[in-house]
């Protein structure tokens, strides 16, 4: 096989890994958009804050410690104990349920019935104020997220594929892990969705807010809920793009790269979220690798942004969204 | 008791259609305008012209640009960083070609040649509406900013990669450049926002102001009684993005000196200048001038606070910063979601009775 093709192959490989972790990111826009209409910009800051604050409670760092030293002249930095990786992101989920509530009733209570463009700008406020609020809390330095899983490269694909091929491929082993953790995130969520009460509640609201109140849902509950499950979407994420590149400011911009990935699919459609992701991942990839030489590179930037609107212009709903229907 | 329109009786149609039918209103405005030409320049310093006045004007005209897009024609758009940028470039491509040329000439076509580049941005707008064209216009601002970074023809390959604006004059006044002057700046920037107030205020009252409102209310039904919705989106996001190209040039040429494009054109400012538009009250031009005065105040005001007066680290203000800018963005959402203009617009339904409420 020539060795272009090869090369080529490889990549796509790679695109999809990171295209499974686009897809995440795109899974908690779509549960939330889906629920309550709200565009929430603040998902990409959801994650930072969550795995900032599964880091701070891993090392045993104090909250607020710079705001504490400051104010008081105290210098104090650290608990000095090191909570275990399991209970860390189970208090983590704790911190981010109470973050739903806190939103639930601080924010969207007050907004109910106002027009999607003012959401849309409460959750960029949200996302200005957890940014500062989560640097204040935890510290604004670049953070290392360990929690035991895998990283460097796959040695088991690299000697299958030199076999097959007479090349071996790189994929990093914590690629594999995050895909196969989105795999079971989507089947528990669908299966979720799909069997439980609260999963039905769920599906009832997002078909209709006032239909399912009349039969006595109650929109917060299922308001908090959505945000808490979102909240875990971000920080299982954020987990996966920490341990891939440190915890600091510039995770929160993954956000951004959701966005088309959001376009491609459909804003209400978790399968189009997925589908989405992975066509992003591997056109950006692909483009890079076979164009951006050509042109400068960096293409990574817009290229998923340009790919979405193209996509749009034919198909202005997205793959998998629900037909746009308007009537005068 | 001031403020009445009793007893102000128009005898022409003319009268009856001026933009401030109430004389207080009126008397007001002509002695904004006095104040701001005519003493504002001679008591104006540095402090206060390139960390208040000389920021917010030009905010203010980006603002009114992209309230013609949000509030009057209803077409959402993130892509205000990289049109700004467009205007950037083009004032400083212009500057260095011909620098015998008027600043104002330059800025004015910087301004067109952003409307060119809107124009076609907006062309998507027929075909996609709501959070899909929001998330489409990024691709503007992603796009555009790349394309300055990695095309070295648009800095005229200088190995910084940044664009420095040289000394320019207008009718032999200094206007860029390390040597202007703090009035000169001021009064450079001044004509051109009043220049776009008074074509943004005339043409949302005109024909093409109401079809863009039509549009906005709901496209279909503005379809059905004749309005071409072709003409009417890209007329809005011509308008628009002229209006952002000027502001985006004077950004550079004026304000910054010095800028390098993801830096001071990204996305964070597309998002500042949206917070203005939302804040200020969409679909109002004195909203525009609200909300960027506002937001350009704010941190003035917090910095002052927290650094000067509380004596805190500045890493951990910046932080505090944040923190209170987006509290008070949803705090301002949720008492008043139609923004400082509507505040407006209840203290003067409020002042004509006042003080006899019955």
């Amino acid at each position: 096989m020539p060795d272009q093709l090869l090369y080529a192959m490889e990549v796509t490989v790679n695109g999809l890994m990171a295209g499974v972790l686009y897809s995440l990111v795109a899974l908690g826009f779509v549960l939330i958009f889906k629920s309550s209409g709200i565009f929430n910009y603040a998902q990409g800051v959801f994650a930072l804050f969550a795995a900032l604050t599964l880091v701070g409670i891993q090392n045993g760092q104090v909250p607020f410690a710079h705001l504490i030293n400051s104010i008081f002249g105290t210098n104090i930095h650290k608990f000095g104990w090191h909570v275990p990786s399991v209970l860390a992101i189970i208090l983590t989920i704790g911190v981010m349920v109470l973050l739903a509530i806190l939103v639930e009733r601080y924010i969207l209570r007050h907004l109910v019935n106002q027009p999607d463009i003012i959401l849309f700008m409460a959750t960029i406020g949200l996302a200005y104020f957890l940014e500062g609020f989560g640097d204040i809390m935890w510290g604004s330095d670049l953070k290392k997220l360990d929690v035991n899983l895998p990283q460097g490269i796959s040695e088991t694909i690299e000697t299958t594929t030199f076999n097959w091929f007479g090349y071996g491929f790189f994929v990093d082993k914590l690629d594999i892990v995050a895909t196969v953790i989105a795999v079971i995130l989507v089947t528990g969520l669908t299966l979720f969705s799909q069997y439980t009460k609260q999963g039905r509640a769920l599906r009832a609201v997002a078909d209709d807010h006032q239909a399912a109140l009349s039969v006595g849902i109650s929109l917060r509950y299922i308001w908090v809920l959505v945000w808490s499950i979102a909240g875990f979407v971000a920080l299982v994420a954020g987990m996966m793009w920490g341990a891939k590149s440190g915890v600091q400011f510039s995770l929160s911009l993954i956000a951004l790269k959701a966005l088309p990935v959001l376009m491609l699919g459909g804003f209400t459609s978790i399968p189009g979220a997925i589908v989405g992701g992975l066509i992003i991942g591997v056109g950006e990839k692909l483009f890079e690798f076979s164009i951006g030489p050509m042109i400068g590179g960096a293409t990574e930037n817009w290229f998923a942004y340009v790919l979405a609107l193209l996509f749009l212009v034919f198909r202005p709903q997205g793959l998998f969204g629900e037909k746009i229907i308007e009537r005068v | 008791m001031i403020y009445r329109e009793a007893g102000d009786f128009k005898t022409t149609y003319k009268d009856d259609s001026q933009t401030f039918p109430i004389k207080f209103d009126r008397w007001g405005y002509y002695v904004i305008l006095a104040i701001a030409f005519l003493v504002i320049p001679f008591v104006i310093n540095d402090y206060w012209a390139n960390a208040v006045f000389v920021p917010f004007l030009i905010y203010a005209i980006a603002a009114l640009g992209l309230n013609i897009l949000i509030g009057y024609c209803g077409q959402l758009s993130l892509g205000t960083g990289g049109f700004m940028a467009v205007g950037a470039y083009s004032v400083y491509k212009l500057m260095t070609a011909f620098p015998d040329v008027s600043m104002l000439v330059h800025v004015v076509i910087a301004g067109l040649i952003t409307t060119c580049v809107g124009v076609l941005f907006g062309l998507p707008s027929l075909r996609i509406k709501g959070f899909y064209l929001a998330v489409a216009t990024l691709a503007a601002q992603f796009f555009l900013v790349w394309l300055f970074n990695k095309v070295p023809w648009f800095y005229n390959y200088s190995a910084s990669g940044m664009i420095n604006s040289p000394e320019r004059t207008v009718f032999g006044m200094i206007v860029t450049g390390p040597n202007t002057s703090a009035s000169a700046k001021y009064l450079f920037c001044l004509i051109f926002l009043v220049a776009v107030a008074w074509i943004a205020r005339n043409l949302t009252r005109g024909s093409i102001g109401r079809k863009w409102m039509a549009i906005r209310d709901m496209d279909i039904a503005a379809e059905i009684i004749g309005v071409n919705p072709l003409n009417a989106k890209l007329s809005a996001f011509a308008v628009s993005s002229f209006f952002i190209g000027i502001s985006g040039a004077l950004f550079f040429s004026v304000y910054l000196g010095a800028a390098e494009v993801g830096e001071a054109f990204g996305i964070q400012k597309s998002f500042l200048i949206l917070f203005m538009v939302i804040i200020g009250g969409l679909g109002s031009i004195f909203g525009s001038f609200a909300g960027a005065a506002f937001m350009v105040l704010m941190p003035v005001f917090l910095k002052n606070v927290l650094v000067g007066w509380m004596g805190w680290p500045t890493d951990l203000a910046a932080h505090m910063e944040f923190i209170i800018v987006g509290g008070l963005i949803i705090a301002f959402l949720i008492i008043e979601p139609h923004g400082l203009a509507q505040l407006w617009r209840l203290t003067k339904e409020k002042l004509r009775l006042w003080p006899f409420p019955h």
